[in-house]
C-alpha cells in the first residue's frame, strides 16, 4: 500500500518534500485532487504505471521528469480529458470525469495557449473567460491583462505577439481567478522573461493564499520567487 | 447553459468576420459552380429548368463540405477546443452552438444566393420559392452532419477527403427530398410531403448529430 501523498512512494523518498505552510484561507476548504494506482499508455508505449499523487487544498506540487516521462499526460489526466490505462482520478472521492462540481474548480492552461490568432488579446481572454463562467467585464479583463503587463497589446490581434506574450495574454486567465480552485499548468514558466516569470510566482502566491491548489510541470526547478512546492518527479514510474 | 452556446456563437461569427475571404469562399464556389453548368450542359432553357433544383442542391452539399473541414480542426491545434470541453459545459452544446455558426456563416448565404442562381436557370417563381424553402430546412441538415463528420475525421491526415466520404451518403436523402419538391412543384403537384420529409431529417439529424459530435470530439481529445 503506498501512501498517497505528493511523494514517489518508495524510490525518491530520501528526497527531500516541503509542503507548502500556508494555511487554507477560505471556510469552504477545496476538495483533493486524488490519483491512485494510474497508468497512463500513449500510443503502444506505457508511460507511468502506479503513480499516487495526491494535491490538497493550499498546496502546490511540481510535477517533474524526463522529457517524454508522461508529464503533460498527467495533466490532461488530472484535468479529466484523457481516461487513465488503470487507476483513478478522484476529486474529493469522485472520478474527475463524472464530478460535476469540479468543471468550475479546474482551471487547465495546456501547453497550448488557446488563443485564437484572428482575435485580439482582449476578446480571445474574454471568451475564455465567459466560456468557464469567470467575471468578464472589460473592467476585470483590463485588470488581468494589467497584471500580466499585456494591457498595451490589449487590442493586438493575437497573431502579432511573441511567444512570450502569448503566454502572458494566456496566463492571464489566472489574474481572474478570485475563488479557491485547482490551477493545472503546463509549463507555465515556458517562454516567459523574469518579470513574466515573477507575476506568475506571485499569482500563485496569492491562489495558494486563499487556499486553492496547484499542480504544475516545469522543466527547470521554481526559482526563488515561487512559492513552497511539493516535488513529485515521475522518472522513477516508468516502466524499466 | 444558454450563455456558452452564446459564447462560442458570436466568437465563431467574429473569427468569421475577421477572415471574410475565407467565410466567403463557400458561397463564391457555389455561385460559379452552378454556373458553369449553362456553359458546358448548353443554354437551353428547357434543359436548364429540369436540371436546374439538382444542380443547385448538389452545389449547395459541396459548398457546405467545403467549409465544413476545419471547422474543429483550428481550435483543436491551438487548444480552444480543450477548453471547450473542460468548461463544464454540454459538449453537446458547444456542437450544437458550432453547426449554428456554420448555417450562419456558410448554410444562410447559400439559401440567399440560391434564388439568383434560379434565374439564372430559368426557373419559374413557384419553382424558386420551392427551392428556398426546401434550401431553408435542408442546409442546416447539411451543417450538423458536416459538423459531425469534422469531428469524427480530427486529427487524421486525410481529414478532408474522409469527411467527404463519410458525410456525403449521409446527406443523400436531403438531397432527394430537396431536389424532389421542387420538381413536384414543376409538375403540379404540393410539395407538402418532401417538406415533411425534410423536415423530419432535420429533426432527427439536430437530436442526433450533435451527441454524437461531443461523443467525437472526447475521443479525438483523449
Amino acid at each position: 500500500m503506498t501512501a498517497a501523498r505528493a511523494v514517489p512512494s518508495a524510490e525518491s523518498s530520501a528526497r527531500r518534500v516541503s509542503y507548502n505552510p500556508a494555511p487554507v484561507a477560505s471556510d469552504a476548504t477545496l476538495d483533493t485532487l486524488a490519483c491512485t494506482d494510474l497508468a497512463c499508455r500513449r500510443g503502444n508505449r506505457l508511460l507511468f504505471s502506479a503513480v499516487n499523487l495526491e494535491v490538497r487544498a493550499g498546496q502546490a506540487v511540481w510535477l517533474r521528469g524526463r522529457n517524454g516521462r508522461g508529464k503533460t499526460s498527467l495533466l490532461r489526466l488530472a484535468a479529466g480529458l484523457a481516461v487513465p490505462e488503470a487507476g483513478q482520478v478522484s476529486w474529493g472521492g469522485v472520478d474527475v470525469r463524472r464530478a460535476s462540481v469540479y468543471a468550475p474548480l479546474r482551471v487547465y492552461i495546456g501547453h497550448a495557449n488557446a488563443l485564437k490568432d484572428d482575435l485580439t488579446v482582449f476578446e480571445s481572454l474574454q471568451f475564455l473567460a465567459r466560456l468557464h463562467g469567470r467575471a468578464h467585464d472589460p473592467a476585470s479583463l483590463n485588470a488581468a491583462l494589467e497584471r500580466v503587463a499585456m494591457a498595451s497589446r490589449r487590442d493586438a490581434p493575437v497573431r502579432t505577439l511573441s511567444q512570450g506574450q502569448r503566454r502572458r495574454a494566456a496566463l492571464a486567465r489566472l489574474a481572474l481567478e478570485r475563488q479557491p480552485a485547482l490551477w493545472i499548468l503546463d509549463e507555465p514558466y515556458d517562454a516567459l522573461d523574469v518579470d513574466g516569470i515573477d507575476v506568475v510566482n506571485r499569482l500563485l502566491h496569492e491562489h495558494l493564499a486563499r487556499g486553492g491548489s496547484v499542480l504544475l510541470t516545469s522543466h527547470l526547478p521554481p526559482g526563488a520567487g515561487a512559492p513552497d512546492m511539493a516535488e513529485f518527479d515521475l522518472d522513477p514510474f516508468a516502466p524499466r | 447553459m444558454s450563455a456558452a452556446f452564446a459564447a462560442v456563437y458570436t466568437r465563431e461569427l467574429r473569427l468569421a468576420l475577421r477572415r471574410r475571404v475565407e467565410a466567403l469562399l463557400p458561397v463564391v464556389f457555389f455561385v460559379v459552380a452552378v454556373s458553369l453548368f449553362p456553359v458546358g450542359v448548353g443554354p437551353e432553357p428547357q434543359t436548364l429548368r429540369v436540371i436546374a433544383a439538382g444542380v443547385v442542391w448538389v452545389c449547395a452539399l459541396l459548398a457546405s463540405m467545403l467549409s465544413v473541414a476545419n471547422l474543429y480542426a483550428l481550435d483543436h491545434a491551438d487548444g480552444s477546443l480543450e477548453q471547450m470541453l473542460l468548461s463544464g459545459h454540454p459538449p453537446t452544446l458547444i456542437a450544437s452552438a458550432k453547426a449554428a455558426a456554420h448555417w450562419t456563416i456558410t448554410g444562410a448565404p447559400l439559401v440567399l444566393a440560391a434564388p439568383l442562381i434560379g434565374l439564372l436557370l430559368d426557373m419559374s417563381p413557384a419553382a424558386l420559392a420551392t427551392l428556398v424553402a426546401a434550401l431553408l430546412l435542408g442546409t442546416p441538415i447539411l451543417s450538423l452532419l458536416g459538423g459531425m463528420g469534422a469531428a469524427l475525421t480530427l486529427g487524421l491526415r486525410s481529414a478532408g477527403v474522409l469527411l467527404i466520404l463519410l458525410i456525403l451518403p449521409l446527406s443523400i436523402p436531403a438531397l432527394i427530398f430537396g431536389s424532389g419538391a421542387v420538381g413536384a412543384v414543376d409538375s403540379g403537384i404540393s410539395a407538402s410531403g418532401h417538406f415533411s420529409l425534410l423536415g423530419a431529417l432535420l429533426i432527427l439529424t439536430a437530436l442526433i448529430a450533435p451527441p454524437a459530435t461531443a461523443m467525437a470530439l472526447r475521443i479525438a481529445l483523449e
